[in-house]
């Protein structure tokens, strides 16, 4: 079972990438869906 | 919301079926050994990552041709997840070479194409957020990535038009190339997992772009009041 500690360093690497990218779609996501109703609610009180 | 995560529970299982069958079902390779379990994860990587950047390339066609937003955005997320597929074959590629070849990178045909590939991108996504006005933006970078395209048929064909340090195709190789069959399955399945994974990042990122475009328009509203 040579070189097994480098597989799994691999493998949590790819996995930890396609993670990460995942929460930080979902995180931009969110922002902005919060701040389109901040703007429509700013913009309810203007007109 | 429910189907959302639905799908990201499929796609979880797939890519847990995939890692089991690339640690515990592939036989051991009779000249790396142990080491060269990452091929499943790299190779189907490095397939889905070019599946992305074809679909981005047409999606930036049809732009051109019809000038539709939804397809900004289509190649926008596509080009997004293509980088993400190619960053993980830049960083388990060297973790699978450093024993095998005792150095983690070289400047052969393959490898360099591949990191021009990922450059080309990152320019892509770079050229976005210079240019203002979504329409211009829009089709700059469409052209910007039908030219970056050029590169993936560059990729492909280097382990096959020039002597690599990188290993000889597995696919299209010509006589000696090839896998044992069991090599083969779950090669295929892991591409499979690796693709049910990008169809769910380009659907986020998708939805993402088009809460996008939606603000901008109500931000443009809000500032013309």
């Amino acid at each position: 079972m040579k070189n097994l500690n480098s597989v799994f360093a691999a493998y949590l690497a790819g996995w930890g990438i396609f993670f990460l990218y995942y929460i930080s779609i979902a995180r931009r996501t969110a922002a902005l869906r919060e701040e389109i109703e901040r703007l429509k609610n700013s913009l309810k009180r203007a007109k | 919301m429910k189907k959302h995560a639905l799908a990201s529970a499929v796609v979880f299982l797939l890519l847990g079926a995939a890692a089991y069958g690339a640690l515990f079902v592939a036989p051991t390779e009779k000249t790396m050994g142990t080491i060269q379990r990452i091929f499943y994860l790299h190779v189907s990587s490095a397939w889905t990552g070019l599946t992305a950047f074809f679909i981005c390339f047409l999606a930036n066609l049809v732009y051109v041709w019809r000038r539709e937003p939804r397809w900004d955005w289509l190649a926008v997320s596509a080009a997004e997840v293509g980088l993400v597929f190619t960053t993980v074959v830049l960083v388990t590629g060297p973790i699978w070479a450093h024993p095998v070849w005792g150095i983690w990178w070289t400047w052969d045909a393959r490898l360099t194409s591949t990191f021009v590939l990922w450059l080309l991108y990152i320019s892509y996504l770079l050229l976005r957020t210079l240019v203002e006005e979504p329409d211009r933006r829009a089709l700059f970078s469409a052209l910007f990535g039908i030219f970056a395209f050029i590169d993936v048929p560059l990729v492909f064909g280097s382990i096959r038009w020039w002597r690599t340090q990188h290993p000889q195709p597995v696919v299209m190789g010509g006589s000696g190339s090839g896998l044992e069959p069991t090599m083969w399955y779950v090669l295929l399945f892991s591409w499979g997992a690796m693709l049910s994974l990008m169809a769910l990042l380009v659907r986020a990122r998708f939805e993402f772009e088009a809460v996008r475009g939606e603000t901008d328009l109500v931000r443009r509203e809000a500032e013309g009041v």
